[in-house]
């Protein structure tokens, strides 16, 4: 049995292959563009607007408030990584209902390519906020000697990210093919729905850690200069 | 191997890609609506304000002159009020002048035609009563009224006390022209030589006569000099008819358009007895000598 789709490869030359995940994940990829641009292609900016565009200003001015409500003031500049992050991850995570589809984000190699994302884009973020020795410094909070913890604190954290959104999706998907095989009517109904249910916790869990990173890169160094007595 | 390197190379740049990708197609298109309609709902919102602003102007302008207007309303109905009083006094002044004029017009009026009337009562009651008188004497007693005015004439003379008697004849001897007899009706020749024999004996002398007859001005016979007078006529009786006659007159009814003043006077003045049954008083005959008198 294959844990994760990456084991399906369909097609392989060399180092470079074509799997069941980087696949499934093209279709997410095209389902979303499609589906945004077919539905912002006819937007209303006054008068009433159709079901579609009222569902996307709610799911994008709720990213937008969640963003805010984790502490970053403009949270414009994080909408894109960050509402991506919560819409791939809901979106697979919705997709498990369909008869064998299997979620790029139950492979290990698509959360930790996640991970590596957050675990890249919180030090960018950072250093455009306060720039890069003010970034730096960040490590060296409170003191010099909390440096190497603060290392491995953010690597472990990219790690706990990628294990942790792997565990459960994969988890949920396995559960699920499992029971099919033991009792194979109503119990993996049950499971499936559980399954969304913790599906779209997860994705909700991994954007808001990976904007509460950020969050922290950012505003660590204006906390000090705030408590910092005024010069001059 | 539960990762795989170049999965994880491929899903992140896949992930990059999504994120272009939706931040192309969605994120932007969506912000870039909402931003719109928030900025005209704030158009709409800022406009209506405007508009709420430019209305509660307008309708604090509108309640200043509609007070300013009740003001002047009032103000005017005031004057109005005012000037129509005013008037009305000026008017019924008019009319109570007019009133009065009237009355007092043909109060003269009346007054005129009572007097006409009573002047042409006089001279019609003299001239019917030398015609009955005349007529009388003639069918009774034979004589004429010029001989018996005559006779009486000459009879008074005789009869004047010794003053008015050497007044008279001082008078006449004063006179440069001749005295005058005048009398209401033509003397004839007999009567005139029996009065011209009668003046000669009572005063004396030949005195110079000049005869004439005086119609309407006279109602008897008399004789005059040098501003004395002597005479007898019957103008006491007239006087004692005009009297009744105005007696007769105020007694009959107002005219119908004035009712009130009539009853007026028919309540302010008392009755006068009626002349047909009240005992006549009738007057002597008058016989005046005096300077103008008659």
């Amino acid at each position: 049995m294959n844990l994760t789709s990456d084991q399906q490869i369909l097609w392989q030359h060399g180092f470079v292959k074509l799997n069941g995940t980087i696949v499934t994940t093209w279709a997410m990829m095209i389902a979303m563009g499609l589906g945004s641009k077919l539905v912002t292609r006819k937007l209303k900016t006054e008068g009433a607007i159709s079901r579609w565009q009222g569902l996307l200003e709610i799911v994008v001015t709720g990213i937008e408030k969640q963003i805010q409500d984790v502490g970053l003031n403009q949270p414009k500049k994080y909408l894109s990584f960050l509402g991506t992050l919560f819409l791939f991850v809901a979106l697979c995570s919705l997709c498990i209902v369909i008869p064998g589809f299997r979620p790029p984000t139950g492979s290990l190699s698509t959360t930790a390519a996640l991970a590596l994302c957050v675990f890249v884009a919180v030090p960018l973020f950072g250093v455009r906020g306060q720039g890069l020795t003010g970034y730096l410094r960040t490590y060296t909070e409170p003191t010099v000697i909390m440096l190497p913890f603060n290392i491995i604190s953010e690597l472990s954290r990219t790690l706990a990210l990628a294990v942790r959104l792997f565990g459960n999706m994969m988890s949920g998907v396995m559960i699920v093919g499992i029971l099919l095989t033991i009792t194979p009517f109503l119990f993996p109904i049950v499971m499936t729905a559980l399954g969304l249910l913790t599906g779209m916790v997860q994705a909700y869990i991994f954007s808001i850690l990976a904007a509460v990173y950020i969050a922290a890169a950012t505003q660590v160094h204006k906390q000090a200069v705030s408590k910092a007595p005024p010069s001059g | 191997m539960l990762i795989d390197w170049f999965t994880v190379g491929a899903q992140a740049l896949n992930f990059l890609v999504l994120v272009w990708l939706l931040k192309r197609f969605l994120y932007k298109p969506i912000l870039n609506a909402i931003d719109a309609r928030e900025k005209g709902i704030a158009g709409q919102l800022a406009d209506a304000d405007a508009k709420k602003t430019e209305a509660e102007k307008e309708q604090t302008e509108f309640q200043a002159k509609n007070k300013a207007f009740d003001e002047q309303r009032t103000a005017l109905l005031q004057k109005a009020a005012a000037d129509a009083g005013a008037e009305r006094g000026h008017l019924l002044d008019d009319a109570r002048a007019e009133a009065d004029k009237l009355r007092s017009d043909q109060a003269i009026a009346l007054r005129n035609d009572r007097t006409r009337l009573g002047n042409e009562i006089t001279r019609t009651a003299k001239d019917e009563v030398f015609a009955i008188a005349r007529k009388t004497l003639t069918d009774l007693a034979g004589a004429s009224l010029e001989e018996r005015v005559g006779a009486v004439f000459t009879r008074r003379l005789g009869q004047m006390d010794a003053q008015a008697k050497e007044t008279m004849a001082g008078a006449l001897r004063a006179a440069s022209e001749p005295a005058l007899v005048a009398s209401a009706f033509d003397l004839p020749a007999a009567q005139r030589a029996t009065i011209q024999n009668a003046l000669n004996e009572t005063f004396s002398a030949d005195v110079r006569l000049r005869f004439e007859t005086a119609g309407d001005a006279i109602c008897g016979i008399e004789f005059s000099s040098n501003g004395q007078k002597i005479g007898w006529s019957i103008e006491g009786y007239l006087t004692e008819l005009d009297r009744k006659v105005d007696e007769l007159l105020d007694a009959q009814p107002a005219p119908a358009s004035s009712p009130s003043m009539a009853a007026s006077q028919q309540k302010t003045e008392p009755a006068k007895p009626d002349p047909k049954t009240a005992p006549s008083k009738r007057p002597p005959v008058e016989v005046a000598v005096g300077a103008g008198a008659r």
